[in-house]
């Protein structure tokens, strides 16, 4: 293996671009570890404490493009109070300092300071692109900054953040000699923007490939845009009001026939339904279609709609759809590899969708390899056909609006179901569980679900013994998120050695103590334990048997974090 | 229900009443899952169900509840605030992001007739913060016509004007203006600009301390 000289072997290594097969390939040895790591340039970081900054950039020292994720995946349904941490300001300060020539930078559940953006703006001269995931913390002053000092920025991808709108200027900031941009999405901002200079940037943007607009984006705009960029791939409709005999909207059609190329249509976040056939031109095309932050869309028109998207792969859409909709994508979208259903009422409430709908996707569908499901029941007998139709999911998320609901014809637990999912589906990667469920389905998912590598449970099982199944047979998890489950001490630590081979493990209201976590923290150094009181501010002299309300506990190489708000304690 | 009634109702039902099964939220047909539950052997009892993660968020209650009690007083909450059930909100439950949530709210789609249109319209409230906006849009939509807004002011166009009135949830029919924004969102049905010929007994409105901004 060392029979080559190292440019040789850096060559090679160019063409693996996944960051796990790069990890593999920097553990054969020494040498490979040494090429490996100086000439990588995308590092993926899916835990920001379990690394510091500098021993990235030490490790990393050609770094040009990073991934970081911040907040645990729960933290998206409120379960983790605020300040509790992911701010990516070290981060970036660190790269400052250490002249990092940083181009990329995407972040996901981070905390992000309008002072961290404007650092960024200044400190990255070959700066290029920078997608924010459910993030917060920041303003329309941050991308200001961002507009109007990173000269070569070529994507600025914003997908459903938080952000304070000081009611834009932000987009005039980007000056005339920008001419660079080839991805623009601001779909979440809430504000209103300047049309015009909206216009005159589409205009100066001749490799603009997506494109996606918010809610103060009407349609004659859009209908200019349009006109000036026939080229996008990928396009995000804002507010889509208008009178279909309006002479803008037959402009509007004209301009959409023009987009022969766009491939990926979301948004309408604002919709006059009637409107949409001027988009039925372009939906033979489309492999890609969001329609799930579009509650006005609904019935025969949204059908219709569908009719047109013969070569559809992923489809987000809402249950308003109903089963019967969800037949007509079953018949129609023979490509579909993505489906998203998500509840028009986010309340405990009525979804419109049920297990009909998931058996007519799944017996039109046998592409179909990912799935998130909103419903308002389900059955065994469903899911067992479910898993003898599609045995390639590779994502498998179920959630019934009342989460401990039995099999709706015979009230028995979902067990069988779901044992019947991962017994076909041998590439299950990502499971989420609902309905009622007992420790059986956990001794299938041990027993099956080898490749599994992130699970999320709520409110099922009866003893640790469930915990303890998928803990000792799923080889490969790597992320366990558990809300509400009678697991307690003897699940947790049955084997501690395991959270060394995890990224991380979440358990809220379930039975674990102060005692139990505290016997983990102390067996294993090189995880952050870490409990989440909010009631009992730091008072843990007491006795052990307290309940612990929220543990998360990840590994990491650098100990325990100095961030940590006055709640969070670090056993 | 004010947070007063709801305090006496759960002095009086503390008073020995462990019954809460009875009067447990359940989001199934009636009597469905609660057979369940004992059929399961009443896992009530060793986990913390379902049901009784419900945060109604009643403020001046929960601020009474230790630890000790939380099961009990949380039930009592339950029976206490038993009409706004159906909207309870379960912490972490169901798994939807708040961005996706508040996307969802707002929309507030009404019908906009006009005496002398055609056809009628549909507006979405919650994309205006003030009646003024409200006014300003319906003016748009139907630019032959005038309006005169609330604190009686007319726009003249061709002479024509309106009067905005609405439908509340009560099937009454209101003048704009009289309650604060966020009340009016909640309560209109829809929307109807009548011809100020028409609006009879309807007198003009002295410019009133109610705030014409979401309040």
């Amino acid at each position: 293996m060392n029979y080559f000289p190292d440019e040789v072997l850096e060559h090679v290594f160019d063409f693996v671009t996944s960051h796990r097969d790069r990890n593999s390939l920097s553990q054969v040895c020494k040498s490979w570890y040494r090429i490996e790591s100086s000439s990588r340039q995308k590092v993926f970081i899916g835990n920001c404490y379990a690394i510091s900054p500098e021993r990235v950039i030490e490790r990393f020292p050609g770094l040009k493009s990073i991934t970081l994720k911040g907040k645990p995946h729960f933290a998206d349904f409120n379960l983790v109070p605020n300040d509790w941490g992911g701010f990516v300001y070290p981060w970036i300060e660190a790269f400052a300092r250490n002249r990092v020539g940083l181009e990329e930078l995407q972040l996901k559940r981070m905390v992000v300071s309008d002072e961290s953006l404007e650092l960024l703006s200044r400190c990255f001269p070959n700066f290029k692109s920078l997608v924010l995931v459910s993030c917060e913390g920041f303003t329309t002053d941050g991308l200001a900054a961002i507009a109007a000092n990173c000269r070569f920025l070529r994507e600025l991808d914003l997908q459903e953040n938080e952000v304070e709108d000081h009611r834009g200027h932000w987009l005039g900031c980007f000056p005339d000699s920008c001419t660079s941009l080839t991805s623009l999405n601001f779909a979440c901002l809430k504000g209103d923007i300047n049309l015009g200079v909206l216009e005159r940037l589409v205009a100066r943007s001749p490799n603009l490939r997506s494109l996606r607009l918010n809610r103060a984006v009407p349609l004659d705009t859009l209908q200019k845009i349009l006109m000036q960029s026939p080229q996008l791939l990928d396009l995000g409709v804002g507010s889509y009001v208008n009178d279909p005999d309006s002479e803008i909207y037959s402009k509007l059609v004209t301009a959409i026939q023009k987009c022969e190329s766009v491939r990926s249509l979301s948004g309408f976040l604002d919709v006059a339904p009637h409107c949409l056939p001027a988009f039925h031109s372009i939906c033979p095309n489309l492999t890609s279609l969001n329609l799930s932050y579009a509650p006005g869309i609904h019935g025969s028109e949204l059908t219709k709609l569908i009719h047109h998207c013969r070569k559809l792969q992923r489809l987000w859409i809402l249950d308003c759809i109903g089963d019967k909709g969800l037949e007509v994508v079953a018949s129609t979208c023979k490509d579909l590899q993505e489906l998203r259903v998500f509840p028009s009422d986010p309340y405990v409430g009525n979804a419109a969708v049920t297990e009909e709908g998931l058996v007519a996707i799944s017996s039109g569908c046998p592409k179909l390899n990912s799935i998130l499901y909103f419903c308002q029941q389900m059955t065994n007998a469903a899911l067992i056909t479910v898993a003898k139709n599609c045995p390639n999911f590779t994502r498998f998320r179920l959630c019934i609006l009342d989460p401990t609901k039995p099999d709706a014809v015979t009230m028995q637990p979902l067990d069988e179901g779901f044992g019947a999912i991962v017994h076909s589906c041998r590439g299950l990667r990502r499971l989420s569980l609902s309905g009622l469920l007992t420790d059986q389905v956990f001794l299938y998912i041990g027993m099956y679900a080898e490749q599994l590598e992130m699970l999320s449970i709520a409110f099922a099982g009866d003893s640790d013994k469930g915990m303890q199944y998928v803990l000792n047979g799923c080889k490969k998890l790597r992320k366990l998120e558990i809300m509400d489950c009678p697991f307690g001490n003897g699940a947790l630590l049955m084997d501690v050695g395991k959270y060394e081979t995890m990224r991380s493990l979440w358990m809220s209201s379930c039975e674990v103590t102060l005692g139990g976590c505290k016997t983990l923290a102390k067996l294993m150094p090189r995880l952050n334990v870490e409990i989440m009181n909010e009631n009992e501010l730091a008072d843990f002299s007491a006795d052990h048997t307290p309940k612990v309300n929220k543990m998360y506990l990840y590994r990491t190489l650098v100990g325990r974090r100095k961030d940590a708000p006055e709640y969070v304690c670090t056993l | 229900m004010s947070p007063e009634i709801g305090t006496h109702q759960l002095e009086s039902d503390t008073a020995g009443d462990m019954n809460f099964k009875e009067t447990e939220l359940t989001l199934a047909l009636p009597g469905e899952s609660r057979t369940l539950k004992e059929m399961n052997g009443g896992k009530i009892g060793t986990k913390r169900g379902f049901l009784e993660t419900v945060d109604l968020n009643l403020g001046s209650l929960r601020a009474d509840c230790s630890d000790k009690d939380r099961n009990e007083s949380e039930n009592d909450v339950l029976t206490a605030a038993k009409p706004p059930a159906a909207k309870a909100q379960v912490v972490g439950w169901p798994p939807v992001r708040d961005y996706r949530k508040n996307a969802m709210k707002s929309c507030k789609y009404v019908k906009v007739a006009v005496d002398g249109a055609p056809y009628l319209r549909k507006v979405n409230l919650e994309m205006y913060n003030s009646y003024e906006q409200l006014l300003s849009a319906l003016e748009d939509m139907f630019s032959c016509f005038t309006i005169r807004n609330y604190l009686n002011e007319r726009k003249m166009v061709n002479g024509v004007e309106n009067v905005p009135t609405y439908e509340d949830k009560d099937g009454d029919w209101m003048m704009l203006g009289d309650v604060p924004w966020k009340m009016f969102v909640e309560s209109c049905k829809r929307l109807r600009l009548m011809k100020s010929s028409e609006a009879n007994g309807l007198a003009p409105r002295t410019p009133s301390k109610c705030s014409s901004t979401s309040g």
